[in-house]
C-alpha cells in the first residue's frame, strides 16, 4: 500500500504545480516559448496522428485479412520499427538527410548540382519530426488493429453479406466500426508516445513540451516552471488516456464471443498482391530498414568504439540499471497483485490504477516529479542531520542511482504489472481454493501453485522492462548521477555533437536488445487465445 | 453406516453478495458419515452454501459446526487450511504443472515424504488411477481428471468432503459409471459429504439425505423417497421429477379433478389450486372393478402414440372432462390411435398445492 503510495508521489507533486501560483519565470515563458511549445505539440500529434493512424490501419487490414507475396514475413517485420528508440531513428535521418549526408551528396553528384540549386525537405523541423515518429510508432496501430481485424469472426462477415451487403459496404459498416476501439487504443498509444519523445526532438531541433522541461530546469534553472510545463503536458496526456479509456468501454460490447469461427484470409493474385507487398513495404522501409541499415553502415568503420572501455562501461551502466529496475519492478508487482488477489480492499485497486498510469508519463516530467520531492527530502535529512548531530549528509538519494531507479520504476512499473496480472488472470480463483482445501496457506500457495504457473509472465514483465529502461533517455539525462552515462544517454549525447558514427554504434546496441521483445511480441499475437487454463468462476 | 451424530451442521445462515440475499436464514444438518445432496436450479445459493462450509467465504450471519465444534461465525472463522475440508470442482481444479501423484500428495503437507506417497498411491488405487500417477492433468481424459480430483480430495481424510458438481462435465454414460464407484467409495471410506448438484436424477441416486433450494432457502429436506412421494410445495413435486398438473377453484375439501376428486386442506378452500400427479400414479389398461381405496377410475381417448426407444409418448384426451395429458409410458399394451384407454389413478401420488406458494 504504501509501495503504491510512493510510486504515485511523482504524479501528484507534478499536478500540483498546475495550482501553485508563479512569479516571473512563467511570465517569461508564456510570453517566450508556451505558444510555440504548443503549437508544435499540437502539430506533431495532429500529424503523427494522421500518419500513423492511416499506415497502421491500413497494414494492420491488409495482414489481417489477405494473403499476399511476404504476407507471413511482414507480420512481424511491421512490428520492427518498434525496436528502434525515436531518438536514434531521429539521428539517423539527421544524418543521411543533411547537406553533407549521403543522400544530398549523390544527388549533387548526379546532377551536378551545387548549394542553393535544388530544394531538399528539410529533416530538422516539424516536418521531419512528424515523419520519423510516423514511421517508428504506427505499430501501435497495426498491433491492435490487426488483432481487432483477426478476432472479427467470419460470421459478422457472413451475416452481413447474406443480409446483401457488398464487399465495400461491410468494410465500412462492419469491419472499421468493429475494430475502432482498438484503432483509437493504437492510436492513443502513439499520441502518448509521441508527446513523451524528448531525443528525437531536441535532435530534429523541435521545440516541445518535453525540450521544454528540459530547458527550463537547466537553462532557466526554474524547476517550478519546469514542472508547471510537465503538468500541462500531462493535462493533455489525461485527455488523449479519457479518451482511449472511453472507447475501450465501448469496446466490450464488441467483443467476439466465441473463437471457432475465425476468418479466412483471401488470397490476393496476381497486381493486387503486389500492390499490397508494396503497401506494406513502405513503413518497414521508413521505419526499420533504412534508418537502422544507415546506423549500422555508420558503426562499421567505427567499430572499434565497441572494444574500448568506456562503451563497456556504459554497457555494463544500462545493463545493470535495467536488471536492477526489472527486478525491483516485478518484486513490487508480485506483491501488489498477489495482495489484492489475497482479497486487499478497493484502495489497492485504485493505486494500481494510478500506477500504471505511470506508463503514459514522458519522462522528463516523471524526472521532474522525482527530483522535486526527493530533493526535498534530501534537504530535511541534511538540515535534521546537521542541527542533531552536526554532521552533513549531502544529497542522499539525488546524486544517486537510487533516484533513477525510483523514475523507471515509476515509469516502467506498469509493464511488469500488467505483464504480470494478466498471467495471474488466467488462473481461475477456484485454483487457490482448490489449494487452500487442502491445507495450504498463502506462502504454498504461492511458492507451489501460483509461482510455477506465472513464471512466464514475471519474466515477460522483466524482460519489457529490461527492454525500455535500455532504451530511455530523457530521465535518464536529468537524473543520472555526475559522469554517470548510459547507452541512450552516450548515443544522444554523441549525436548531438555531430559524432555520428560514433553514436550509431550505441544506437545499434540499444536496437539488438530492443528486438527481443518485438519477437516475444508477435510471437504472443500469433498465439493469442490459447490459454490452456480456463478462466471460469461461478458463483450459485 | 449411518449414525445419528452431526457431521455438518448450518444454523441460520444468511448470505449476502452486496445487495443480493444469497442465503437466507439457512438451516440444515448433514448426518456424520452420511452423503446430503444439496440440489436446486442455477443460482440458488447452493455453490455459495459450499463456499461457506470451506471457509472460502466469510460468514456475515448465523453459525457452521463440524462434528458439534463451531467452525464460522459472523466474528470468526477456522481458516480454510486447517479446516479439515475437502472441495472438489466441477472443473477439478487439478494443478496444471504437478503430476497425477503430486497433485495428490499435495494436501498431506504434515506427513514425511514416505508417508505421503504411501497415501497418495492408497488413495490412487482407490480410484483406480494408480498407473496414471506420473501422468500430468493435461494427458487425462475429463473422468480420469474426475477420480485424480476424487482421490487428491479424500487422501487427507477431511472430516467433511464439498462436491460441487462433480459429474457435470462428463457425458452421459461415464457419469453414470463414476456416480456409482463415487458413491461406493464414499459409504465405504464413511465420510461424510454434501454434494451440490441441479440433477435431481443424480440427487436421487447418490444422496442418503436431499435438501431441496430455491434462491436462498432450504425448502424441503429428507431421504430421497420421502421428498419424492412427501413433496411439501409444488417447487420440490415438480423439481424431483415429472408431474401432470391441473389447476381448480377449491370450494371445498373435496376438488373435482379430471382424475376424479381428491382431498383439499381447509386452509386452501377459497383459492386456486394446483393438482400435481406423478406419471408412475397411472396404470394404464386397468378395468373399473376390484380398486383398492386409493385407486380412481378413468378412461380417455388415445389422440398421439409414438415410440420413442423403450418407452411410448402419448396422448390421451379424458372422458368427462376433456382434459388432454401427455406423458411417456412404459406399457406396450396401447391400443391404435382413436381408440379407448381406461387407467388407474394411485391416489397417493397426486398433490395439492395452493397455486400461489408464499
Amino acid at each position: 500500500m504504501l509501495l503504491a503510495g510512493i510510486l504515485c508521489l511523482p504524479t501528484v507533486v507534478i499536478f500540483s504545480h498546475l495550482f501553485i501560483p508563479m512569479e516571473e519565470v512563467w511570465r517569461h515563458l508564456v510570453d517566450t516559448v508556451l505558444v510555440r511549445y504548443i503549437t508544435n505539440t499540437v502539430f506533431l500529434a495532429l500529424g503523427v496522428g494522421l500518419i500513423g493512424l492511416t499506415v497502421g490501419t491500413l497494414t494492420g487490414w491488409l495482414s489481417a485479412n489477405f494473403e499476399f507475396p511476404g504476407q507471413r514475413l511482414f507480420h512481424w517485420a511491421l512490428l520492427l520499427p518498434l525496436a528502434v528508440p525515436t531518438y536514434a531513428t531521429a539521428f539517423s535521418y539527421g544524418g543521411l538527410c543533411e547537406f553533407s549526408g549521403p543522400i544530398q551528396t549523390t544527388l549533387r553528384d548526379i546532377f551536378d548540382w551545387n548549394k542553393g540549386d535544388y530544394w531538399f525537405p528539410e529533416m530538422r523541423s516539424i516536418g521531419g519530426a512528424i515523419f520519423v515518429m510516423s514511421f517508428v510508432l504506427y505499430p501501435y496501430v497495426y498491433l491492435l488493429g490487426r488483432t481487432a481485424f483477426v478476432g472479427q469472426a467470419r460470421n459478422y462477415d457472413e451475416s452481413a453479406r447474406v443480409l446483401g451487403r457488398s464487399s465495400e459496404g461491410i468494410l465500412k459498416d462492419i469491419s472499421f466500426p468493429l475494430a475502432r476501439p482498438s484503432l483509437i487504443a493504437g492510436l492513443a498509444l502513439m499520441l502518448m508516445e509521441a508527446l513523451s519523445d524528448f531525443g528525437a526532438v531536441q535532435y530534429l531541433a523541435v521545440d516541445t513540451f518535453t525540450t521544454g522541461v528540459y530547458r527550463t530546469w537547466f537553462a532557466l534553472g526554474s524547476p517550478e516552471g519546469a514542472a508547471r510545463l510537465a503538468s500541462m503536458l500531462l493535462l493533455i496526456i489525461f485527455l488523449i488516456l479519457l479518451v482511449e479509456h472511453r472507447s475501450r468501454g465501448q469496446a466490450k460490447y464488441y467483443q467476439v464471443t466465441g473463437r471457432s469461427h475465425l476468418k479466412e484470409k483471401v488470397a490476393l493474385a496476381g497486381l493486387k498482391g503486389i500492390i499490397a507487398t508494396f503497401i506494406c513495404s513502405i513503413p518497414v522501409f521508413f521505419g526499420f530498414i533504412l534508418p537502422t541499415g544507415y546506423l549500422l553502415f555508420l558503426s562499421f568503420p567505427a567499430w572499434e568504439i565497441m572494444v574500448v572501455g568506456s562503451f563497456f562501461e556504459h554497457l555494463l551502466n544500462s545493463f545493470s540499471l535495467a536488471t536492477l529496475t526489472s527486478f525491483l519492478a516485478m518484486t513490487f508487482a508480485l506483491f501488489l497483485i498477489y495482495s489484492s488477489r489475497l482479497g486487499a480492499g478497493p484502495l489497492n485497486t485504485m493505486l494500481y490504477r494510478i500506477v500504471s498510469l505511470g506508463y503514459g508519463f514522458p519522462g522528463s516530467v516523471i524526472a521532474i516529479g522525482v527530483l522535486i520531492p526527493m530533493a526535498w527530502l534530501d534537504y530535511r535529512i541534511d538540515d535534521f542531520m546537521r542541527n542533531a548531530f552536526g554532521i552533513s549528509t549531502g544529497l542522499i538519494f539525488t546524486g544517486g542511482i537510487v533516484v533513477v531507479v525510483f523514475a523507471y520504476l515509476v515509469r516502467f512499473m506498469a509493464l511488469g504489472l500488467h505483464s504480470l496480472q494478466s498471467s495471474m488472470e488466467s488462473l481461475t480463483p477456484n485454483l487457490d481454493a482448490a489449494a487452500q482445501t487442502l491445507g495450504a496457506n498463502w506462502r504454498r500457495r504461492l511458492s507451489m501453485v501460483h509461482m510455477p504457473l506465472i513464471t512466464g509472465g514475471l519474466l515477460t514483465g522483466a524482460l519489457l522492462v529490461f527492454v525500455d529502461v535500455m532504451k530511455e533517455l530523457p530521465a535518464t539525462l536529468i537524473l543520472r548521477p555526475f559522469n554517470y552515462d548510459t547507452l541512450a544517454v552516450k548515443a544522444y549525447e554523441l549525436a548531438s555533437d555531430e559524432a555520428l558514427a560514433a553514436a550509431s554504434c550505441y544506437a545499434v546496441t540499444i536496437v539488438v536488445v530492443g528486438l527481443i521483445p518485438i519477437i516475444l511480441i508477435s510471437r504472443s499475437v500469433e498465439t493469442s487465445g490459447s490459454y490452456v487454463t480456463k478462466a471460469r468462476y461461478e458463483d450459485g | 453406516m449411518v449414525n445419528n451424530e452431526i457431521g455438518l451442521q448450518f444454523s441460520g445462515v444468511s448470505h449476502s453478495y452486496g445487495a443480493v440475499q444469497v442465503l437466507n436464514d439457512v438451516n440444515l444438518s448433514v448426518p456424520a458419515g452420511s452423503i446430503t445432496c444439496l440440489l436446486g436450479p442455477s443460482g440458488c445459493g447452493k455453490t455459495t452454501f459450499l463456499r461457506l462450509s470451506a471457509g472460502l467465504e466469510s460468514l456475515q450471519r448465523g453459525e457452521i459446526f463440524f462434528d458439534g465444534e463451531k467452525v464460522s461465525d459472523a466474528n470468526s472463522s477456522v481458516a480454510p487450511e486447517i479446516r479439515g475440508v475437502g472441495l472438489m470442482f466441477q472443473d477439478y481444479m487439478l494443478f496444471p504443472h504437478l503430476s497425477v501423484l503430486e497433485n495428490v500428495r499435495f494436501g498431506l503437507g504434515g506427513l514425511s515424504v514416505g508417508e505421503q506417497v504411501k497415501k497418495a498411491k492408497l488413495a490412487l488405487e482407490q480410484v483406480g488411477m494408480a498407473e496414471f500417477r506420473s501422468y500430468f492433468p493435461h494427458m487425462l481424459s475429463g473422468g480420469e481428471q474426475q477420480r485424480v480430483a476424487l482421490a487428491r480430495a479424500i487422501a487427507p481424510r477431511p472430516k467433511i468432503l464439498l462436491l460441487d458438481e462433480p459429474f457435470s462435465g462428463l457425458d452421459q454414460h461415464l457419469r453414470k459409471s463414476l456416480r456409482s464407484d463415487t458413491l461406493h467409495l464414499l459409504q465405504e471410506l464413511g465420510t461424510t459429504a454434501l454434494m451440490v448438484t441441479h440433477d435431481p436424477e443424480e440427487a436421487l441416486l447418490m444422496g442418503d439425505r436431499i435438501a431441496i433450494m430455491r434462491t436462498g432457502e432450504v425448502l424441503q429436506e429428507g431421504t430421497g423417497a420421502d421428498l419424492y412421494s412427501r413433496p411439501t410445495n409444488a417447487f420440490c413435486a415438480t423439481f424431483l421429477g415429472e408431474t401432470l398438473e391441473y389447476r381448480a377453484y377449491a370450494q371445498s375439501v373435496s376438488v373435482d379433478t379430471p382424475f376424479g376428486p381428491v382431498e383439499v386442506k381447509k386452509e386452501l378452500i377459497g383459492g386456486e389450486v394446483r393438482v400435481l400427479v406423478r406419471p408412475e400414479a397411472i396404470t394404464f389398461g386397468s378395468e373399473n372393478s376390484g380398486l383398492g381405496v386409493n385407486s380412481m377410475f378413468v378412461s380417455g381417448t388415445l389422440t398421439e402414440l409414438k415410440e420413442v426407444g423403450p418407452s411410448r409418448k402419448v396422448t390421451l384426451k379424458l372422458h368427462g372432462s376433456g382434459f388432454e395429458i401427455r406423458l411417456l409410458s412404459s406399457w406396450r399394451g396401447f391400443p391404435e390411435v382413436g381408440c379407448e384407454v381406461g387407467m388407474v389413478i394411485d391416489s397417493s401420488m397426486m398433490f395439492v398445492f395452493p397455486a400461489v406458494e408464499g
